[in-house]
């Protein structure tokens, strides 16, 4: 069912807005879509949707705002969120679960607990971080369409 | 257990009526953090919250949950009921607290999610 060729390769782009709460999470909910009805299997469908959350509400949070992509190409699904934040000071604190440094007010909704970046790894088969103090983050997740048992 | 039959237990009150209260729920998870959520829940779960925010309803599509309970009597602004309605996810609102409700589930057969050590 989920076995690709060339003619399905796409790429979805979405700009993301900074503080825009009542939107957050519409980008994640389009990319869920879009591949449930291509008719990717529900559980690559959640991870994607998952880590493409997590990484739309960083965005929303502390990235200023962003761009969140979903390629779709032979064998993976590739995220990639770019934002124009402040940058992770501290990479493998960041990773940490529980390590935030999120504002209150983001708190009071259910977020900024420290589980965004170790959720993203968690769900992913690839992550890679590049960020620089002042000048943004820049994630890109690739997700497998072939399910090796791994996180469901 | 179907939801119904939860809503009857925690004598909560489905704010929509249109709401599909015959699903069947062997699971629930309790948290105000939807990181939390996001990172132990599975699909089919029911999520227990005093959360009413509408991500609270984006993190229930995201990890497909089939039913929210908000606790503490809490009413959920329009947005979430307009989000829940158009994403299909059928709520229900408690005057019991969080420790409360969760107890009397427990004790009436629904299971928890494992949460591994690590």
């Amino acid at each position: 069912m989920s076995s690709l060729n060339s003619r399905d390769s796409f790429v979805i782009e979405r700009e993301v807005k900074p503080l825009d709460f009542l939107s957050a999470g519409e980008t994640a909910s389009d990319f869920k879509e879009t591949l449930k009805s291509l008719g990717i299997p529900a559980d690559i469908c959640r991870k994607t949707s998952i880590v493409a959350y997590e990484a739309e509400m960083n965005a929303v949070i502390h990235g200023g705002g962003g761009i969140i992509a979903m390629e779709l190409e032979g064998d993976r699904i590739t995220i990639v969120a770019k934002d124009q934040g402040p940058g992770i000071e501290n990479v493998s604190l960041a990773m940490q679960e529980g390590y935030s440094t999120a504002p209150d007010f983001v708190r009071e909704m259910g977020f900024g607990a420290g589980m965004g970046l170790p959720n993203i790894k968690k769900y992913s088969d690839e992550l890679d971080i590049e960020t620089k103090p002042g000048e943004g983050t820049t994630l890109r997740i690739v997700i497998f369409l072939k399910d090796e048992g791994g996180v469901e | 257990m179907l939801l119904s039959e939860i809503v009857s237990i925690l004598d909560a009150e489905p704010l929509n009526g249109e709401m599909d209260l015959g699903i069947d729920i062997q699971s629930a998870f309790a948290s105000d953090l939807m990181s939390d959520v996001l990172a132990l829940a599975r699909p089919g779960v029911l999520m227990i919250t005093g959360l009413t925010n509408i991500q609270i309803m984006r993190t229930a599509s995201m990890i497909d949950i089939p039913a929210v309970v908000f606790v503490r009597g809490k009413k959920p602004p329009r947005e979430t009921i307009e989000l829940a309605g158009k994403l299909g996810i059928p709520f229900i609102i408690t005057y019991k607290t969080m420790f409360e409700t969760c107890g009397m589930l427990f004790q009436a057969g629904v299971k928890p999610i494992l949460c591994a050590k690590r």
